[in-house]
């Protein structure tokens, strides 16, 4: 019954005939027995062998490296569907079929043969549109298996598959521009053109062929675009958004990072924000920067604001504590391992600078360009990014002014930096003069750290950095 | 003198790609050699894409030259961590690239020439190119005993390989591209290709190793410019064109449109790493702790780059199975890559009990899993 259905289905098309002969009785055969599995779903598709096309240079067998689709796919002519490789070479073998991918003849790595089959493709024959002869050893397509259009006497280049998309939303092939090679007519000229009409956003295909701005001098032949330029009258349609949600698993790192902010929420927190007038800070470090440039290092504001934090720490020690799991004990830790959150390509990075409170701020300068080209070779080490204490982020260099850290557990305090703006501000005397100002936010651990604590330390910090001097009288 | 050559030449290769079939009236309806400014092998590879993707090669053919600064290149269907150090190549700063063509590793410095034949699928022919190549040695040197194998090597003295070839087709265009070893570093050359990684088991295409040596060894007044010099002399003799060599610009976007995003795309991890076939890694390694020696026992599957299997055997105890567990939870899935497990690793550490001698613990069996990356 169904052989008898298959003989019928190919006499109602009305193009090359001679293509069921190409058929051998065990293809007839195969195709029979894939009909009795499949359920009601498709209706009479022909399943063709695409056979592995020669490759050249006498070679008759290739070990196939990797699959592009899998059975149940479907693909358009031109789609990549696998790579094989034979002696040092990497050849891209493409479908010459529309359809759908209904069997793999090989796995992976295993060795195909030149005009033995190498796919199996469903082509839906209700559409009326043949596929081309299914040839053997010659190489692929040239200009002239494509089918032409004549229209008004031009002739358009398009393949099969561009002319039914073509066909199926009502568009003259004549209206549409065509970008490919020779002016041909692609699938994505179809959409664009479609998009135009309905005003629809189209998602862009990475297929498209590019084709250069014309150079000034040079007077090639003028292509056919000015016949396509006429208005194109509006055609109401639904506006087709074909975009689609894309869900990946989370792994990695950001598992690792799922995991810690997940207790670090867990941490009461509080902040506080307050604005400090860095002008001074701002001169004294375009004074300092060539003679640490000199030195070979790198001066920017971060040295500053950490050496300052850890004096800070000094006369408030609390913030520089941890908070054991069971909430029982405080430790104290005597070193200020000051971290820096460093933005790279896998996200948030927290390297640090250990022992602050006895190092000077050109060392700090030092450690800190060390730790930020190691940061941007993705080559630091577990020793860099482990054993923090406290942690500073510079979050005005990409941008904004307030914000709210979250703590970095096992520490008990975090401090965000924003931006330095130039904004007016009332001296002394009541003048307006141009100030340098930051804002910084800082949160804490409420359960061991208190409101008062955390303001009298931000004022410290501020006082040394509205007045780099003081910190002469508390540098050891 | 060079930019107004260039301006001409690059007013010519837009015109290359625009080719309609009738009234075409330049001059190059010929082939056309090119030679790339940049020693970014990324840009380099990416201009063969390029091409292979855009130009139209029915009635031209195309030589494309090219050197790079230090690069380790692998095929295809390889394996990183099989074929090179990648430690090495971080420290010494070597770049990393995958081709689209099959074949083995190769290293690039500026020592070491590219040249690329490109035709259509129906002319692809590597050993003609390669007999031009010899033929253009030595009409440049007759002394030098340089030959093809018929592995598409170049031999010099019938011994040393001072060539390489790969390939590969698409559906209407091909290309053949081979290197040429003038004054390259040997040594850096050995040090690289040498892969430190063991337990590794895979059908990644695996390389062949040969010993090899410079031209500049064999005669030291051969300069990376002679050779590319007397190669496109052969060429344009072979192909009837004018000796004249087209310069290219890499990121020039208005000559070659999309070259951007496809030196992008080689950049990618999901390419250079995420293209490698299926392996697995069973290995060992001991770890010195205090006074007492551990062994670990790892076994990895890594799909597309990407840990897809993880086990570590520890001696009992010596971390808490439940860090232990969590430890390979964070792995399988993540890439299969030392700054990934690295910030992975210290970043769970945040969560775990604050013990020094844990902390120390931990730290070192990262560092010793980051050494198989």
């Amino acid at each position: 019954v169904c052989i008898h259905r298959l003989r019928s289905c190919s006499s109602i098309r009305f193009i090359k005939s001679k293509y069921v002969c190409v058929f051998d009785k065990s293809a007839l055969k195969f195709s029979h027995q894939q009909r009795l599995f499949r359920t009601s779903a498709v209706s009479c598709g022909q399943i063709v062998q695409f056979k592995l096309s020669d490759i050249g240079e006498g070679i008759t067998e290739v070990t196939v490296k990797e699959w592009y689709i899998k059975e149940g796919d479907s693909v358009s002519q031109f789609d990549s569907i696998c790579e094989v490789q034979s002696d040092k070479a990497s050849v891209t073998i493409t479908s010459r079929y529309d359809g759908i991918i209904r069997k793999l003849h090989y796995n992976l790595d295993e060795i195909a043969y030149v005009g033995k089959p190498l796919v199996d493709i469903e082509i839906d024959a209700s559409k009326g549109v043949a596929p081309e002869e299914d040839v053997v050893e010659t190489p692929p397509m040239s200009h002239e298996e494509h089918t032409h259009q004549e229209i008004k006497g031009h002739k358009t280049l398009a393949t099969p598959a561009v002319r039914r998309l073509a066909m199926e939303n009502n568009i003259k092939l004549s209206e549409v521009v065509g970008t490919g090679k020779d002016n041909r007519i692609l699938k994505e000229d179809i959409l664009n053109y479609l998009a135009k009409q309905t005003g629809a956003i189209l998602p862009p295909s990475p297929k498209a062929e590019i084709v250069p701005p014309l150079p000034k001098s040079e007077t090639v032949p003028a292509a056919p675009k000015d016949k396509a330029r006429k208005i194109p009258v509006p055609v109401s349609r639904p506006i087709a958004f074909s975009g689609k949600d894309k869900t990946e698993p989370i792994t990695g790192f950001h598992k690792a990072m799922v995991k810690t902010m997940s207790a670090a929420l867990k941490i009461p927190h509080f902040g506080y924000c307050d604005e400090i007038d860095l002008t001074q800070l701002v001169q004294l470090r375009e004074e300092l920067k060539p003679l640490a440039q000199t030195r070979g290092v790198n001066l920017s504001f971060m040295p500053f604001f950490i050496k300052a934090a850890s004096l800070g720490l000094l006369q408030y020690p609390i913030l520089n504590a941890s908070l054991d799991e069971s909430c029982q004990n405080v430790t104290y830790k005597a070193s200020h391992n000051i971290g820096v959150a460093m933005d790279t390509e896998q996200g948030l990075i927290v390297p640090n600078v250990k022992n602050v409170q006895v190092c000077s701020v050109f060392e700090i300068a030092s450690e800190l360009n060390r730790l930020q080209s190691l940061g941007s070779a993705g080559q630091l080490g577990t020793n860099d990014l482990t054993g923090g204490t406290f942690t500073l982020s510079n979050i005005g260099t990409i941008g904004g002014t307030y914000a709210k850290p979250v703590i970095l557990p096992p520490e008990v305090a975090i401090g965000a930096l924003g931006k330095i703006q130039v904004l007016p501000r009332f001296n002394r005397k009541g003048e307006v003069f141009k100030a340098q100002i930051m804002n910084v936010s800082w949160s804490a651990d409420h359960r061991i750290i208190d409101g008062a604590t955390m303001a009298r330390f931000s004022n410290l910090w501020k006082s040394y950095l509205e007045n780099p001097a003081s910190m002469l009288l508390d540098l050891k | 003198m060079v930019l107004q050559s260039s301006l001409k030449n690059c007013l010519q290769l837009s015109c290359i790609l625009r080719t309609p079939k009738a009234g075409f009236r330049s001059t190059t309806s010929g082939s056309l050699i090119i030679q790339s400014i940049s020693n970014d092998v990324y840009q380099n590879l990416a201009v063969e894409d390029w091409i292979h993707d855009h130009m139209n090669l029915e009635n031209r053919q195309v030589l494309y030259l090219w050197r790079n600064s230090p690069a380790v290149v692998i095929g295809r269907h390889q394996n990183p961590w099989q074929e090179c150090n990648l430690r090495l190549m971080r420290q010494k700063n070597i770049k990393l690239a995958r081709r689209r063509s099959g074949g083995g590793t190769v290293y690039h410095d500026l020592g070491n020439i590219n040249l690329t034949f490109f035709t259509t699928r129906k002319k692809y022919e590597r050993m003609e190119n390669l007999k031009l190549v010899v033929k253009a040695l030595k009409a440049l040197r007759p002394q030098l005993d340089v030959h093809v194998t018929d592995r598409y090597d170049i031999l010099l003295d019938r011994q040393y390989k001072i060539s390489g070839t790969a390939a590969k087709l698409g559906r209407t265009t091909a290309y053949h591209h081979c290197t040429l070893l003038c004054n390259a570093d040997k040594f850096v050359l050995s040090s690289v290709l040498k892969s430190p990684y063991k337990g590794l088991k895979s059908n990644a295409t695996p390389s062949v190793p040969a010993s090899v040596k410079n031209l500049f060894e064999e005669d030291p007044s051969l300069t990376c410019t002679m050779l590319l010099d007397a190669i496109a002399e052969e060429y344009a003799t072979q192909h009837q064109i004018d000796h004249h060599i087209t310069l290219i610009n890499p990121a020039d976007e208005t000559v070659l449109p999309g070259i951007n995003n496809k030196t992008k795309e080689l950049q990618t991890w999901e390419w250079v790493y995420g293209k490698t076939p299926k392996f697995s890694v069973s290995t060992c390694f001991n770890m010195v702790h205090k006074d007492s020696v551990l062994d670990v026992k790892v076994d990895m599957d890594v799909k597309h780059g990407r840990i897809e299997v993880c086990n570590i055997d520890l001696p009992e105890q010596w971390l808490p199975p439940a860090l232990c567990s969590e430890l390979v939870k964070s792995l399988t899935g993540s890439k299969f890559c030392p700054n990934e497990t690295t910030t992975l690793a210290t970043t769970l550490l945040r969560v775990c009990p604050q013990d020094d001698e844990l902390h120390s613990r931990w730290n070192l069996l990262c560092e010793n899993m980051i050494m198989l990356m």
